[in-house]
């Protein structure tokens, strides 16, 4: 594996661990310039986004629902991933397995994604495909089977994805020892795959009362991006979802959490070759004003080669075999700002630890450079339009932030970076990026037998 | 995720499969144009001008095929260190100029081929191709930087260490190819890469990086006159160079079940079980192609999803590959399981090789993979780095421009009667390798 490869490995392992999943690794979230978003309210609720792109012969159709691990209890963690899975499992009318064998016989791709904000659903086919993805997402909205065999063997299965990502793999077990101790009441604390042991609990009744209670169209979003023509996409989803009966009410109690006063520190001693350390700090999305510049101060810290992290850890003082910060403003409650970092073999993790802060008090102290600033927007406005390139991608982009509130937030983004100036750094610098308001995760190899 | 694809398959195997995905074009419309430079560069280029974009992706035919057996690693430390230091530019100048206009430029090893890449807006294509030049034509490979990432080098081989699925991966490759160059690590050994010296990595460069050697897939909102303009300005006074061509050992096939087992404190056993391939130019490979889908390499769609995911809960994922590099790849299962249902699974991953050797497909699965391997095709082609990448692949394997418009028929030829002829020639369960990494007084595999 060489650097490269191992820093985007880092990259989407983190937003994994944040509950995001690895497409979402490399850029932020871009608004389209040229392309309208056309958005339509159906009477039961379901609201839809068409945005068409007619570069290429495809498109993509996603049904995000407003569901994920924050709406979970603990006893219970991992419940919207399982029942994810779940919707794979057949309806009266599709029975098990046929649903991606549908999809691939058309010559389409599908796939789904579990967060702590939301569960999301996808097929991408040639664009004269795109109406089967209206009668399989409508049929499994309302009609899942949650067939009891069915479930007994899936959950094995959910079982075995958690071993995989987590308990074989001590980088990810770390972030989830991080984010577990940096929330004491709100549900971000616990992973989006839950518990092993919640998931040998769970029941098929708790999976039917989460789904009757959340899979319903006024929860959900559908997005279709692509050579599509805006008004045979509504013509199509009015007929497959207009009948589906509008779900009651969701409410909704989700604890906030309290003000961290002091500083949080967890080990974790598990088989591994190297160290690794990652903090985290407390700090708003993009609801509050600030999300600008921690966005900047984001790319600041781990934008290229020429980034502080990278050209002072990694390349100037050799300590770290790679060090990156990371932040995900979109999200439906306030998250963590990540700096993580894996020292080179003989260097110590607290000498490491302490040259990250270094780097972070530099921002406090002493106001970024024109050029610097300039350098950072500028990466972030190049990869708003290289993002572009994707149907995939911009689907995405819109169903996170609408989940998170609103989609029209996204046009709002690179307005908010280009308005940042050198003092918002410093001061968001200084705001969040306190010893009190962190949480800081050692991982403490045990060597091999072998 | 419902399911994603495991990640440390090898470059060979990502060319491989995007080759496997290929499928028909829309008729008349040529995926792009071929254009041999003066000095014996090969460009292919296809505009796409709905983005103010340009993606570039560049095959040098200087791979870890070509390193030294007691040196192994020097083509991939050598490629890595193209954009760190060239006759006029520092390595922090190269990455503050394409940061600066937030475009990304790189290189890395291969084992037949190294690669490098350049992603930019079109505003600052010139600035782009200049440093891509740059890092291609005129390195300096200074001696400190070749230090330091011989360090970075070997810090990663011991990282690498603690991922299970790499572990697998190189125990399979080593077993497998022996002394093949594919069974060495594209990146090297501990052991080796300490050996190397700022004058192997000169002397590699000069050896084996010329125009001659390189592909070059350019995709995006450029013209033809434009590229050539700057191609001519920028890699015009790279001189061709005769290389001699090398013969490589072949791989040795060996008999019956050979077992490698690594013992790690692992709550799951990583499986990789198979033997060696094909060459991607095997007038087999198409068939092979729909066999494979149907057994292990299609999704939800196969076999093995089939049996070993939905049926049993084994798993959550399995999948078989056939590598088809340039030389004899390999045939390759792969899957992870808790460590106490190892057995169980490897039991069923043979019975379904055996199946499919001993009994006809059904003509439905022989049905829906051919349309799922014809009609996926424009979601191969729906950006700029996957035609690039397209483009690069039909070149290294000498598939001609209008390969997407053949694929089809080259898949829809395919019989019932081909699958389990295929199937019967290329895939053993008495003469195979099997590697398992996890917890060995739990798995019991023997």
């Amino acid at each position: 594996m060489n650097k490269k490869n191992l820093a985007v490995m880092v990259s989407a392992m983190m937003l994994t661990a944040a509950g995001f999943t690895a497409q979402a690794a490399e850029s932020p979230y871009k608004s389209s310039e040229n392309a309208p978003v056309h958005e339509e309210i159906l009477a039961n609720g379901l609201k839809v986004l068409v945005v068409e792109e007619h570069k290429s012969p495809v498109a993509t159709f996603q049904v995000w629902y407003r569901v994920g691990a924050v709406d979970e209890q603990l006893g219970r963690t991992g419940l919207s991933h399982l029942l994810e899975h779940m919707m794979f499992k057949g309806t009266k009318k599709f029975g098990p397995k046929t649903f991606s064998q549908t999809v691939m016989k058309n010559g389409g791709n599908d796939n789904a994604f579990t967060s702590k904000d939301y569960t999301a659903y996808f097929e991408n086919f040639a664009s004269d495909r795109i109406s089967l993805s209206m009668v399989l997402e409508s049929d499994r909205m309302t009609n899942l089977l949650l067939d009891p065999k069915e479930f007994a063997s899936e959950r094995d299965v959910v079982k075995e994805e958690r071993r995989m990502r987590y308990e074989d793999d001590p980088n990810s077990s770390l972030f989830e020892e991080v984010s577990s101790a940096a929330y004491k009441a709100h549900p971000y604390q616990w992973p989006v795959i839950g518990w092993m042991d919640d998931l040998s609990n769970m029941t098929r009744d708790d999976l039917f009362n989460h789904y009757k209670t959340y899979y319903a169209p006024n929860n959900a979003t559908v997005i279709v991006v692509g050579d599509v023509k805006r008004d045979e996409i509504m013509a199509g989803v009015k007929k497959y979802f207009g009948d589906i009966p509008k779900g009651p009410e969701i409410t909704r109690t989700i604890p906030e959490e309290p003000e961290q006063k002091g500083e949080r520190r967890v080990t974790l001693r598990k088989e591994a070759q190297l160290p690794y350390i990652a903090a985290a700090y407390h700090v708003p999305n993009f609801k509050d004003a600030d999300s600008y510049g921690l966005e900047v101060l984001s790319a600041i810290l781990s934008g290229g080669k020429s980034s502080r992290l990278y050209k002072s850890l990694v390349y100037e003082k050799q300590i770290a075999l790679f060090a990156g910060g990371d932040y995900g403003m979109v999200g439906r409650a306030p998250g963590l700002f990540y700096l993580y970092a894996g020292p080179m073999p003989g260097v110590k993790v607290e000498d490491l630890e302490k040259a990250l802060y270094d780097e972070m008090e530099k921002l406090k102290n002493e106001p970024v450079a024109d050029r610097e600033l300039q350098k950072a927007k500028n990466q972030i406005e190049a990869s708003f339009i290289m993002s572009q390139d994707s149907n995939f991608y911009r689907a995405m982009t819109l169903g996170r932030y609408e989940v998170a509130g609103d989609w029209r937030a996204k046009d709002r983004y690179i307005e908010g970076v280009r308005k940042v100036t050198a003092e918002d750094i410093q001061k968001v610098a200084k705001k969040y990026f306190s010893s009190d308001n962190r949480t800081v995760g050692i991982l403490d190899p045990i060597k091999p037998k072998s | 995720m419902k399911y994603i694809l495991g990640s440390f398959m090898k470059i060979k195997l990502l060319v491989l499969l995007l080759l496997l995905l290929a499928a028909p074009s829309f008729a008349g419309e040529p995926l792009g144009k071929r254009i041999v430079l003066d000095n014996g560069m090969v460009l292919l280029l296809s505009e796409k001008h709905s983005l103010p974009m340009v993606t570039v992706n560049v095959l040098i035919k200087a791979g870890s095929v070509n390193d030294p057996v007691e040196k192994a690693g020097l083509a991939s430390l050598t490629a890595g260190l193209l954009d760190e230091g060239t006759k006029t530019r520092t390595s922090t100048q190269i990455s503050e100029e394409i940061d600066f206009v937030g475009g990304s430029l790189s290189s890395g090893g291969g084992d037949d081929y190294a690669t490098a890449g350049l992603t930019i807006l079109k505003k600052d294509l010139n600035l782009g191709m200049e440093l891509l030049a740059d890092i291609m034509v005129n390195p300096s490979f200074p001696e400190k930087e070749v230090q330091r990432k011989i360090r970075e080098t070997m810090a990663s081989i011991k990282k690498s260490e603690e991922d299970p699925a790499s572990v697998a991966s190189k125990a399979f490759a080593k077993n497998l190819f022996g002394e093949h160059p594919y069974g060495r690590p594209t990146i090297g050994t501990e052991e080796t890469v300490q050996k190397i010296t700022r004058d192997d990595v000169v002397g590699f460069y000069n050896s084996y990086f010329a125009p001659n050697r390189v592909i070059m897939a350019v995709v995006g909102d450029v013209t033809e006159e434009e590229i050539k303009g700057l191609l001519k300005k920028y890699f015009g006074e790279w001189k061709p160079k005769e290389v001699p061509a090398q013969t490589l050992p072949a791989a040795k096939s060996f008999k019956g079940r050979k077992v490698v087992s690594v013992d790690r404190d692992l709550t799951q056993t990583t499986i990789l079980l198979g033997h060696l391939g094909v060459k991607r130019e095997n007038p087999d490979f198409y068939a092979l192609v729909v066999m494979n889908y149907i057994l292990g390499g299609g999704g939800f769609s196969s076999r093995m999803m089939d049996n070993i995911r939905d049926n049993l809960g084994l798993a959550y994922g399995v999948d078989s590959t056939f590598s088809a590099p340039k030389e004899v790849g390999s045939f390759e299962v792969s899957m992870q399981t808790k460590n106490e249902s190892a057995n169980k699974a490897i039991f069923e991953v043979l019975k379904e090789i055996e199946m499919i050797r001993t009994h006809p497909v059904t003509d439905r699965e022989l049905d829906d993979a051919k349309s799922y391997l014809t009609g996926s095709f424009p979601l191969r082609l729906d950006t700029n780095a996957k035609i690039a990448r397209m483009l690069a692949g039909i070149e290294l394997f000498n598939l001609g421009l209008d390969y997407v418009d053949k694929y089809p028929a080259y898949i829809t030829a395919v019989t019932k009667e081909d699958v389990m002829r295929v199937a019967k020639q290329y895939l053993s369960v008495e003469d195979y390798l099997l590697v398992v990494v996890g917890n060995q007084e739990k798995a019991q595999v023997k």
